[in-house]
């Protein structure tokens, strides 16, 4: 049995229409899960590492300190314009694209991923988290800046599903 | 200081964003998903969800607050009272990031908030302390040597403790295992910490407790006393000011007293020193210190005119206190009732809810510190204090009046609230006599029936 991109779109759109908040669905060797935000699981799991992506106190001093005196607005991430699976922020932290300075970023638009890719990393007070996707995918948007301050639960990228 | 991290919710949030206002500070609130439309969000001038509900993983998170506060460009962080206020970590991490602390050194924070070090600090230097045992208790055969030398009724005590947790009050030789064994474990499961110690419990005492504020330079006042007599469980749920148990020359024999234990831990910031008095006697006893704002500051407040809270934050900023002892003055008398959305019909049970209609009192010589509006909700993750009703006139029999007034013009709808018990309270003899202590709210009053 197959099942397209399209069917994969439809059934999304059928869930989200509901009240439900787990879905399993299993046809043949097609397996798709889809959890809402907020229910246990659905935020990907951190995997701390302490090793710094940055090195020098200076290039840390910059990063934390420019985004918020330019902006004095809440931090919180733009709203998601794409349709597909948001990769939340299981913690407060602050977004970084790539793993050090300089580095090409984990993820760009557009970028296959598979569930257990990075795809950004939230540092904690030097403690840093590298977030994976959580689904099989393409990545549709990202919605933060890098180096910004990301509230609990924002949305950091959307991710479109690929069967 | 020029942007101020507010690391709390509820009423002090507020309180503490208004007075880094009055100040010209910015300020950025902090909030669990729970609590993203709570007045404090709203007025402060950026705010940050920083987790879910439960306060472990939000209001005591440490990490996530360190990194919102430097995200945000935050020079300093107000910790309020409560959550992380008297926690010496974390004002050490905050220092570490280069973050103002509201509040005192770690150090001071450390040694009071050992109850068995500061008992023995306060002793040392000549301050009145309960009889007790010399440190801490290791086993019930300790426990009963001391007995043998202090006499019962005595009271287990948890040396990390605080708001009633792990204590218990043993009558005869006959209770000392049970309640030695209980309050190990509470003690243990509250704190982490199961050291107990031992004090003669003393019947019929008042709580009275000095307000203090001391500078980086060593300057230090108090600010006169609040009696907190009128406890349930070891939970304040009416301040006054003056005590009506204190002359003025208890106040500044106690005020000395309180003064002796600021300076010898070099402590800064506002604190308060906790006594246990006498009133047959006169005899006061040193119990504790809380190196913090205290829930029940704007009794002082309105009774010296001194804003507590812009205090904090200018001695934290470095200034000087720019007051003396000959400068503080106290007019008239303030009492305060903390409004709880407690049920005092059924045990004071905190009731969680929808606020469905709220109707604040107001008027002249009437102060409500709040949090809460119209349809706000009363999470059930958090304490369950809504509002604080401070009054002050001319003489105590006014100030009782005009609280009476004020909780009747009180309309609180959609959870049950403690309004009816404080106007039991304020119509009963005992207290407009003055003679209530720190069990009379348990033991007394339920007795009573109507006393109105």
């Amino acid at each position: 049995m197959t099942i397209s991109y399209d069917d994969v779109q439809s059934i999304l759109k059928i869930i989200d229409s509901s009240a439900l908040q787990e879905v399993h669905l299993e046809l043949g060797d097609f397996k798709l899960v889809v959890r809402r935000h907020g229910t246990p699981g659905s935020a990907p799991a951190p995997e701390p590492s302490t090793s710094p992506p940055r090195e020098t106190s200076a290039d840390k001093a910059s990063a934390t300190g420019t985004p918020s005196t330019a902006r004095p607005a809440a931090p919180r991430s733009s709203a998601p314009r794409t349709h597909g699976v948001e990769v939340k922020a299981p913690m407060v932290g602050t977004f970084y694209r790539a793993p050090a300075p300089g580095a090409p970023p984990f993820v760009e638009v557009g970028s296959k991923v598979n569930e257990d890719d990075t795809v950004c990393i939230l540092e904690v007070m030097k403690l840093m988290n590298s977030i994976k996707a959580g689904c099989r995918g393409r990545v549709a948007e990202i919605c933060v800046e890098n180096a910004a301050l990301v509230e609990f639960g924002a949305t950091l990228l959307v991710i479109e599903p690929l069967p | 200081v020029k942007r101020v991290l507010v690391a709390n919710r509820g009423e002090i949030a507020v309180r503490v964003i208004r007075a880094c206002r009055e100040l010209g500070l910015e300020t950025v609130a902090v909030c669990s998903t729970a609590d993203r439309e709570a007045a404090h969000v709203r007025l402060a001038d950026r705010s940050v969800c920083i987790g879910p509900p439960a306060a472990a993983d939000s209001y005591l998170n440490i990490a996530a607050l360190v990194t919102t506060a430097l995200g945000t460009g935050c020079d300093a962080v107000h910790p309020g009272y409560g959550f992380l206020a008297e926690n010496a970590s974390f004002a050490e991490r905050c220092e570490e990031h280069g973050l103002r602390f509201v509040g005192p050194p770690p150090s001071a924070i450390r040694a009071m908030g050992d109850k068995v070090r500061a008992r023995e600090l306060a002793a040392k230097i000549g301050v009145p302390v309960v009889p007790g045992s010399d440190g801490s208790v290791a086993s019930v055969d300790e426990v009963a040597g001391a007995a043998s030398r202090i006499g019962y009724p005595l009271l287990l005590k948890a040396a990390a403790g605080g708001g009633g947790r792990g204590m218990r009050i043993v009558r005869a030789e006959s209770q000392l295992l049970d309640a030695f064994i209980g309050a190990q474990a509470e003690a243990g499961a509250a704190f982490g910490d199961p050291t107990l110690y031992v004090e003669r419990f003393l019947e019929r005492v008042r709580h009275v407790e000095i307000q203090v504020l001391a500078d980086a330079e060593g300057e230090s006042v108090y600010l006169g006393e609040r009696d907190c007599s009128l406890q349930r469980r070891h939970q304040k749920l009416l301040e006054e000011a003056p005590s009506p148990a204190v002359t003025p020359t208890l106040r500044s024999v106690m005020g000395e007293a309180a003064l002796a234990l600021v300076r010898h831990i070099g402590y800064q910031n506002a604190g308060t020193v906790e006594f246990v008095l006498e009133p047959a006697t006169g005899r006061y006893y040193f119990i504790e210190m809380n190196t913090r704002i205290q829930v029940e500051h704007p009794v002082t407040e309105m009774l010296t005119g001194v804003d507590l809270v812009a205090a904090q934050l200018r001695v934290a900023a470095g200034e000087p206190l720019g007051l003396s002892q000959a400068d503080i003055r106290m007019r008239g008398h303030v009492i305060e009732c903390r409004i709880n959305a407690e049920d005092p019909a059924l045990d004071f049970r905190p009731c969680p809810g929808v606020i469905t209609e709220w109707r604040p009192p107001v008027g002249d010589g009437v102060r409500v510190d709040t949090h809460v509006t119209r349809g706000a909700p009363v999470p059930p993750f958090y304490d369950s204090l809504l509002a604080k009703v401070i009054v002050a006139a001319a003489t105590r029999p006014a100030a009782i009046d005009r609280m009476k007034q004020a909780l009747a013009e009180f309309v609180v709808q959609g959870v049950p609230t403690t309004v009816s018990f404080h106007r039991r309270v304020l119509e009963h003899p005992h207290f407009v006599t003055g003679r209530v202590h720190t069990r009379w709210a348990e033991e007394e009053l339920p007795a009573a029936g109507g006393a109105s």
